[in-house]
């Protein structure tokens, strides 16, 4: 049990996607001008990570593996990727317009997300088991939407400060995003407890 | 005794009342001129009366309210109107309002009152009464009191609150009121009490105003009424409407709901002073107490006619030499007046003349530290930093998700900043730029709809002709297909040419008589539909239609005689 | 190679042949992008981005073929909107801004002509057949459109002075002062 305890608080705060594994980032900076947008972006990434890592799991072990394939890793990872973006988009389009609208122009973005692929990959790294792997999908994925939502929140406070003029938009929001990148990196002091 | 509460916040500051109650009420001798501003009050804008050169009498209505929540306005004495024009007014913004300019006669001849027993009256005609005596909340906010005088449908009427709390600095106008008029305040809130069926009537007062809360006692013991005179601590904002219903009541009025769905009403005294007067005596609300005080040598309560412009009132009170403003409200809330052509008003309660030395000016605004001061002090539980932020960088989605319209721009919060930032301006450029862009987008609706349905018309309207043309094809075709037939319906129709012919008299006759009885149904018609919109027109507005109306009278009977000498043309 | 060919090939057939069938499926009518757009934009029907109307114009932004800052009367601040909707970078407008207007029938001119009562996208103009005409101020979005029918240049603009009601508390300014 602690094991999928340390999955979950590793891939959310210790190994966090975007801080720590710096993976993931367009969205970061694109999709985090304001609140509504990051938590949309983050509910949707969340739901199609989860996705995305049991969909590629199948994948490696049904048909890769067992014919000595794994050289096609990355191209069948960022073709399922793609496929399972386009139809969650066309399914929660139909099914709940509503939802589509708070997900609406970030759905299709998911698919450029490094993350996504990333994660994956990363699994099959750590020789994941399916459980293990949907678990880290979740969490790293959930860790992405928490660091999202900071920012976002952050970014509409300094939206209001006074920033020297050349340090307004993307320069003050990437010094931002390394102030806390920084922070993330205390939470590497937890390994000792490990 | 009455179990008080507490509001939350608040603060206190100094609050220099003593020097303006030094002396009794004085009666301001009537100035040279007089501005009368028409729209007095929140609501709708009273409409013009009277028009230039009319002579008016004291009391007499100049502005009618033009709908259930207006209020009216009235002559504040006999004279002559000098013009019906637009005025400065007083107001922030320094803008003109539409005001009538009245040159007093001296003779201060009123009109003939009627006073009413109101007990014998309906409610209802009581509240139109108050309404046509431009009773208004004299608190500051002047809201029309007869909108506020009906209980909610589900809830009882708990408690009515008259409110003497009048806690802004500087501020007296109520104190001396309550000093010198107890009697009236309080036959006053019987009316608003028998109006709304209040079981109880709280009477907060206070604590910093002793005399004050010993005459209402004794008026209310002389009375032999029950209302409950109490003082409240002193604190700034408590006689805020809704902090002044959270000390005596204990209630908390929510933003979502209006003080009658919690069961309780507040009023100011001076308004229950006013509304007595009205009903009693049959005088409208042509004067109030002013307070004159600040960098003046004789500070004092004043009771003027509304309309004095400030010039001859400051002169009242002898402004000392460095006066460099004058501000109108408290020094918390209040604003400086634009000019010295401004008129004082029913919301005006105070005027304050101020100096560099009264009122040093502002330190520079620094940074906000976020030290949360504002935020301790605020008297509805807002997070003025947080609105601040948002307002500074014209967020306005975000300062209304902090409920930027739940302040009462009571200026606790700008009172106590560190850093100097006047908060509550920033909270009211944010209001209203709210407000503006609401009517925008509102406006934008409604030319959407508009729109729409002129597309929508246009496309019937061709449909409808498309079908019309395809009709005359058709019988067209049909006629040409049939012109055998037709033979037979002309020989018939020439039977019929003779028969006419046989009786060239009659027939005749019979058709002038269809033309007369026709021309007499369209002339009943036309008399029996009156205009809709002629209703609440400003006098020059009805001058202009008699106007038009005299030219085409002429016209009219022009016309008519030569269709009558047409006629007797034929005849012959 | 070849079973990786054909493994490859299986993945791409299946992926696309679920794509293609979602796509007839769950197929939608309408983008709701177009009334998000529709209700930034100021409904003034003026034809001033060369759409007949907002909403054609909305539906142009919506399918990504007209720029965003082609609406003067939505100003800066509308382009802004839209830019924050659409994630587009903000851009100046292709016009000038003005402040709003109204426009106004001379009414000892005016011949009767009904042209503009038919120009008039909002019906704010009132008159029949030979009657004069005029305009119902708190209607007129001020698109103009009724001042080029007119054969005797008998409608001008008139803007729309800042007046007690629509008067509003000024950005606090913080008088900045040199010292020595």
């Amino acid at each position: 049990m602690t094991h999928y305890l340390f999955i979950i608080i590793g891939a959310v705060l210790v190994n966090n996607v975007v801080l720590v594994k710096i993976l993931g980032l367009c969205p970061f900076m694109g999709v985090s001008k304001k609140l509504e947008t990051a938590f949309g972006m983050g509910a949707a990434t969340t739901f199609v990570l989860t996705v995305a890592t049991g969909a590629s799991y199948v994948i490696d072990h049904v048909l890769l593996a067992p014919f000595g394939l794994e050289y096609l890793r990355t191209l069948s990872f960022i073709v399922t990727i793609a496929a399972i973006v386009q139809l969650t988009e066309m399914v929660i389009q139909k099914t709940s317009p509503l939802l589509h609208q708070v997900l609406g122009i970030y759905l299709p973005l998911i698919t450029t997300n490094c993350a996504v692929l990333g994660v994956p990959l990363l699994n099959v790294a750590n020789k994941y088991n399916f459980v293990e792997s949907l678990l880290f999908g979740a969490a790293s994925a959930i860790g992405f939407s928490l660091v999202l939502v900071l920012f976002a929140g952050i970014r509409e406070r300094v939206e209001g400060a006074d920033v020297p003029v050349y340090f307004r938009g993307v320069a003050i929001a990437m010094v931002t995003a390394g102030l806390m990148s920084l922070a993330f990196m205390g939470f590497a002091g937890l390994d000792k407890y490990q | 005794m009455l179990q008080l509460f507490k509001f939350k916040g608040g603060v206190k500051p100094d609050s220099n009342k003593t020097p303006s109650v030094q002396m009794p009420i004085g009666i301001a001798p009537l100035p040279p001129l007089l501005i009368v501003p028409l729209h007095q009050s929140i609501g709708g804008k009273p409409n013009p009366l009277v028009e230039a050169g009319e002579r008016v009498l004291k009391g007499q209505l100049i502005g009618g309210a033009d709908q259930w929540l207006s209020s009216a306005v009235h002559a504040p004495t006999s004279g002559t109107v000098l013009a019906v024009e637009e005025r400065v007014a007083a107001h922030p913004s320094g803008l003109p309002t539409l005001s009538v300019v009245i040159e007093p006669d001296g003779r201060d001849a009123w009109i003939e009152r009627t006073p009413l027993d109101y007990t014998a009256l309906e409610p209802e005609r009581v509240r139109e009464i108050l309404r046509d005596s431009g009773v208004v909340g004299l608190g500051g906010a002047v809201f029309p009191s007869h909108a506020k005088l009906a209980a909610a449908k589900s809830v009882p009427m708990e408690e009515l609150i008259i409110n003497g709390g009048e806690c802004e600095p500087f501020m007296t106008c109520d104190d001396i009121l309550m000093r010198e008029r107890a009697e009236g305040i309080v036959r006053g809130s019987g009316i608003f009490r028998d109006l709304l069926k209040a079981r109880r009537v709280l009477v907060g007062i206070e604590d910093n105003k002793p005399e004050a809360v010993a005459a209402m006692k004794a008026a209310v013991e002389k009375l032999g009424e029950n209302f409950e005179v109490i003082a409240v601590p002193t604190r700034y904002p408590a006689g805020g409407a809704k902090q002044l219903i959270r000390v005596l009541t204990g209630k908390e009025v929510p933003a979502s709901k209006r003080s009658p769905e919690m069961g309780v009403q507040c009023f100011n005294v001076a308004t229950a002073y006013t509304a007595w007067r009205a009903i009693a005596h049959g005088e409208p609300v042509l004067s109030r107490i002013v307070t004159l005080t600040g960098n003046v040598e004789q500070p004092r309560n004043w009771d003027v006619l509304l309309g004095t412009p400030l010039r001859d009132f400051v002169a009242l009170g002898k402004p000392k030499s460095d006066t460099d403003r004058y501000l109108m409200g408290g020094p918390m809330m209040g604003f400086e007046m634009p000019g010295l052509d401004a008129p004082l008003v029913k919301a005006t309660n105070c005027i304050i003349a101020g100096s560099p030395k009264l009122f040093p000016p502002l330190a520079p605004e620094m940074p906000c530290i976020r030290c949360g001061a504002c935020a301790e002090v605020c008297p509805h539980e807002l997070q003025p930093f947080e609105m601040y932020w948002f307002a500074r960088a014209r967020n306005f989605g975000k300062t209304q998700e902090y409920n930027i319209f739940d302040c009462i721009e009571c200026g606790c919060c700008s009172y106590v900043c560190p850093s100097h930032i006047p908060l509550v301006q920033y909270f009211r450029f944010a209001k209203s730029e709210i407000w503006s862009r609401e009517r925008e987008k509102n406006m934008a609706d409604a030319a959407k709809a508009r729109f729409e349905l002129r597309n929508e018309r246009d496309e019937r309207e061709k449909a409808e002709k498309a079908e019309r043309l395809a009709r005359a094809a058709a019988a067209k075709a049909a006629v040409k297909k049939a012109p055998a037939e037709s033979v037979s319906e002309v020989q018939t129709g020439d039977t019929s040419v003779a028969a006419v012919a046989a009786a060239p008299l009659d027939a005749e006759a019979v058709k002038k008589a269809t033309i007369v009885a026709a021309m007499e149904r369209a002339r009943q018609q036309r008399e029996s539909v009156q205009p809709k919109n002629t209703e609440g027109l400003t006098v020059a507005q009805r001058k202009e239609i008699a106007e038009i109306e005299a030219r085409r009278l002429p016209l009219q009977e022009l016309s008519a005689l030569n269709a009558d000498a047409q006629s007797s043309q034929r005849k012959k | 190679m070849l079973t990786a060919i054909l493994i490859m090939a299986l993945g791409a057939l299946v992926l696309g042949a679920a794509l293609g069938f979602a796509s007839i499926k769950f197929k939608v009518e309408g983008n709701p992008l177009v009334e998000k757009i529709e209700a930034i934009l100021p409904q003034t029907q003026c034809g001033q981005c060369g759409y007949p109307g907002c909403k054609p114009y909305a539906e142009a932004i919506a399918d990504g073929e007209a720029e965003i800052n082609l609406c003067p009367p939505g100003g800066m601040e509308g382009v802004r909107k839209l830019a924050d909707l659409l994630g587009r970078d903000v851009k100046p407008l292709d016009a000038e801004e003005k402040p709003k207007q109204v426009a106004i029938i001379d009414e000892q001119t005016c011949i009767g002509c009904t042209l503009c009562i038919q120009a008039c996208p909002v019906d704010a103009i009132v008159g029949a057949a030979k009657q004069m005409h005029t305009i119902v101020e708190s209607l007129c979005t001020g698109c103009e459109l009724c001042i080029k029918p007119c054969p005797v240049e008998c409608i001008r603009m008139e803007t729309i002075s800042e007046n007690i009601d629509n008067w509003k508390w000024k950005y606090p300014v913080i008088e900045l002062k040199r010292v020595a």
